[in-house]
């Protein structure tokens, strides 16, 4: 039987409060103010879709062994990338093997949901096993907009096969409409959107209803047989007509998350049922429905398995997880929506070896070292001469991941003068657990928290953005250790 | 076993130009200014040149790679010149390949000449890169103050000295270069500063302030070497300065790779100083040295220098250095010409820049007001590239 058999999330750990966006921008249009509640996630400077799939990719992987997974679906409308496969970056990080399928699902919305649905068919003809089906956003809007107000940044994963099942899959339904409600075309950075009273009538209060009736029908169910109903609609009046028409309770109503993290585009449906999984009891029904282009309606049965499930943060873990940005320039200069001037230091950066990257992906984007097969020390970069003065045995190196392994603090600084979009830029040498040391950027803290001795994990983000040449760079970086209660 | 160059070369010759913001001169104008005072304090013709060896770091901003444009600038007489470089290291190492030319008897009269353009970039501080394409992908985001800050904290945390504590030692130190930096018409910062100054600057790089990190500039400097018994021939009625030991030491990775350094301190330094004592027959180098110019890019660096160098025992710096220990009136006066601190730092200048202040001390051309007592020994001490992963050229000279 096919399934989801493990789930994961990632939050970014900023906030903007919607408070900020109006105090800076109300006054160009007042009708932001009635999205003023709540917060929205917003990526640091140095993260994207990508770096948050690795992020929610490594949660969902907790206690599954990596080498059994053998695909790597990804749901996205903000790639930064249209050719090169966004997957084949996220692959190394995740640390699975290279002999995997791979896509990159965009386009519409509900390209999130239509992921997992091919990952469960894959896996329920037979073909394929353990696919991770990661989804994250970080769409942009035009300032002063409700698109602006209401937009957050999430990610959510889940591993999809059919052993140790935690929600079985029962069945599926789709529409497809070419409603223009909100479009982005190729070069476009922000969506077009329709009235937003068009949408509310004609797209989510037709769509929504329409799949979940449409899958009611199929399987012969009520929608109260289900212990949640999760579907992503960011329209408040809408949300209300659909819940009325369908008959859903406040009960079995899961949150769309829109004051703690806002609408996280291909995601959100995906966040929602990772969080749904969470409090999830054996023998519960989800019905888990996307919106973009169409629908997608999904419906899981939750197994005893769900009684095993344990390791990760998840979405309720990275909520806990939060600081506030405070500062709506900020946002917008992390979001290259004001140009700023990091310094004429940082003009005569070198470009990117694609034929270095290619030989070296391994450390580069998988954080692989060496462990001298004679000494046993453990050592970053990979060597050829081992670094104990002891030892310095030469080619006895097998492969050493540091990804996965808790360092310490032996120094750090806080850098002024370094060209960077959150300074301080912080950095510093990180000691890991069992040997190997190495510098590093750290994200994610400031220099207050910072110590000698102090723990810290490794996380997947852009060491660099180069816009003359539009390439991004992905390498790790440290970040306080978050225990996993 | 090899006998090292221990009084084997002396300096005939030396040139330093005032260090500063430039504005109106070039890295050819630099190097003109150093060579000619540098050839008419040796008395020779230009032509008695058998051979140079010039250091320049940033090609970028400098002079170009190679050393054609040098040696087309000077006018040098056909001979080889070489370009030397090692990151801040980079004239101290001009002045090693001249000397050991000198040692090996392949000539007889070399030149050494480091020089650097810096103030061409456009911005404040050293410009990045020159790591090749690797940190690019896979580095971290750090300018020059960055990689040196980061000894303070494992420093304070090792000896359990409160940062507070390792604050003030640093501002010490920093005061003690401006108080010697004004009294010196080449050097780029001529104004006295206060502890309170330094402690409540900006921070560039946590925990060091503005007055934390040595300047910014351009400069040349220039030695000729020659064997002891020319230069004895030459100036009869002078004392020889010679060269009593040139070691340097280069990271292995083991700070960067093994898990036995502890961030305090530079293992290079401490390899060549063990080195350099030994060569220059020296047993007890806090009682031997009578002052020294160590690379004080930054106050901490200067403050755990001291200690690798073997002179304040470890744990031990900042007593000595709030006792006034270095200071100009103290036992072994450090940075007496003030130092990176307040010649600003040319990159491929300074290391020359540093032998030439030993050299104006031995032969007491200096004013009363900054002559060091008791000059016999004075030390150099040249850093390139970040405390974990770089070089230190240490050079001791003396007169007899």
């Amino acid at each position: 039987m096919a399934g989801i058999c493990s789930y994961g999330g990632y939050v970014p750990r900023y906030r903007l409060n919607r408070g900020t966006i109006v105090q800076a921008m109300a006054w160009m249009n007042m009708a932001i103010m009635a999205h003023a509640q709540g917060e929205k996630a917003v990526a640091n400077f140095d993260e994207d879709p990508i770096t948050m799939a690795v992020a929610a990719g490594i949660d969902a992987l907790k206690g599954i062994d990596r080498s059994t997974v053998e695909g790597v679906y990804f749901a996205s409308t903000t790639m930064p990338y249209k050719e090169r496969l966004n997957a084949g970056i996220i692959i190394p990080a995740l640390n699975v093997k290279d002999q995997v399928r791979a896509a990159d699902f965009g386009g519409g919305l509900k390209a999130g949901t239509t992921a997992l649905l091919s990952a469960l068919d894959g896996v329920e003809g037979g073909r394929i096993n353990n696919i991770a089906v990661i989804s994250a956003d970080c769409r942009l809007a035009k300032t002063a907009t409700n698109q602006e107000m209401i937009f957050g940044d999430a990610a959510a994963a889940f591993v999809v096969g059919d052993k140790d099942v935690i929600a079985e899959f029962k069945g599926s339904y789709s529409v497809t409409y070419d409603f223009c409600d909100h479009i982005r075309s190729n070069d476009a950075d922000t969506d077009r959107q329709w009235e937003e009273r068009w949408i509310r009538d004609m797209g989510y209060s037709q769509f929504i209803p329409e799949a979940i009736n449409g899958l009611l029908d199929k399987h012969q169910l009520k929608i109260a047989d289900f212990a949640k109903v999760i579907y992503p609609c960011n329209n408040r009046g809408a949300r209300k007509d659909i819940n009325k028409k369908l008959g859903i309770s406040p009960e079995i109503e899961q949150s769309n998350l829109q004051a703690e993290i806002g609408d996280s585009g291909t995601s959100l449906p995906l966040v929602m049922l990772a969080q749904a999984l969470e409090g999830a009891k054996p023998g519960d029904k989800l019905l888990v429905a996307s919106y973009g282009s169409g629908v997608d309606a999904l419906y899981f049965e939750v197994t005893e398995n769900i009684q095993n499930k344990k390791g990760n943060l998840g979405i309720s873990g990275y909520l806990a997880k939060k600081e506030d940005l405070g500062s709506y320039t900020k946002y917008l200069v992390w979001r290259d929506l004001v140009p700023a001037d990091v310094g004429m230091r940082n003009e005569v950066a070198d470009y990117t070896a694609f034929s270095m990257l290619w030989r070296r992906r391994k450390e580069i984007l998988g954080l692989w070292g060496s462990r001298c097969t004679s000494c046993g020390t453990p050592q970053w970069p990979p060597q050829r001469i081992c670094a104990n003065p002891e030892c310095g045995a030469v080619d006895k190196m097998e492969p050493y991941s540091f990804a996965d392994k808790t360092g310490h603090i032996i120094s750090f600084t806080g850098d002024m003068l370094a060209a960077g979009l959150n300074p301080p830029s912080l950095s510093g040498r990180i000691e890991f657990e069992g040997g190997g040391r190495n510098m590093f950027d750290f994200t994610d803290c400031t220099i207050e928290e910072l110590f000698t001795g102090k723990a810290m994990t490794m996380t997947f983000r852009l060491r660099y953005n180069d816009k003359a040449r539009n390439i991004i760079g992905y390498y790790w970086k440290a970040t306080p250790l978050q225990e996993v209660s | 076993m090899a006998e090292g160059i221990k009084d084997k070369v002396a300096i005939l010759g030396m040139g330093c130009t005032r260090f500063g913001e430039r504005w109106d001169v070039g890295g050819d104008d630099l190097m003109v200014e150093a060579f000619v005072e540098c050839l008419e304090d040796a008395g020779i013709d230009k032509n008695d040149i058998e051979a140079a060896y010039v250091g320049t770091c940033y090609d970028e901003v400098n002079l170009g790679k190679a050393a054609v444009a040098h040696a087309e600038i000077l006018k040098l007489p056909h001979v080889g010149v070489t370009r030397t470089e090692n990151f801040c290291a980079t004239a101290q190492e001009a002045l090693r390949a001249a000397t050991y030319a000198v040692a090996s008897g392949a000539f007889d009269i070399v030149l050494a000449l480091g020089v650097e353009k810096l103030k061409d970039t456009g911005f404040a501080g050293l410009p990045i890169g020159g790591g090749g394409a690797f940190p690019r992908l896979g580095g971290y985001n750090g300018s020059g103050p960055s990689s040196f800050a980061q000894l303070a904290p494992p420093y304070s945390t090792k000896y359990g000295i409160e940062m507070e504590k390792v604050k003030k030692a640093m501002a010490h130190i920093s005061v003690k270069s401006h108080a010697n930096g004004k009294m010196n018409p080449r050097a780029h910062l001529r104004f006295p500063i206060t502890i309170e100054q330094v402690l409540n600057a900006p921070i560039i790089a946590h925990p060091l302030g503005l007055f934390d990190c040595c300047g910014v500039s351009d400069g040349a400097a220039a030695a000729i070497v020659t064997t002891p018994a020319i230069a004895k021939s030459l100036k009869p009625s002078q004392d020889v300065i010679k060269i009593k030991a040139i070691q340097i030491s280069a990271a292995n990775g083991e700070e960067t790779l093994f898990s036995n350094w502890d961030g305090a301190s530079l293992i290079t330094t401490q390899v060549a100083a063990a080195k350099a004592y030994k060569e220059a027959g020296i047993k007890n180098p806090r009682e031997e040295i009578s002052m020294m110019e160590v690379h004080d890019c930054f106050s901490i660096t200067e403050l755990v220098i001291m200690e690798d160098l073997g002179i304040s025992p470890p744990g031990g710096a900042c007593e000595d250095i709030m006792s006034g220990f270095y200071d100009l009136d103290g036992k072994i006066p450090c940075q007496v010409d003030g130092g990176l601190k307040c010649f600003g730092h040319p990159i491929g200048a300074s290391g020359l820049r540093m032998v030439y202040a030993v050299y104006e001390q031995l032969l007491e051309r200096v004013p009363e007001e900054r002559k060091v007592k008791n000059m016999r020994l004075g030390l150099t001490h040249n850093l390139g590239g970040e405390p974990a992963r770089g070089v230190t050229s240490l050079g001791i000279l003396g007169r007899d």
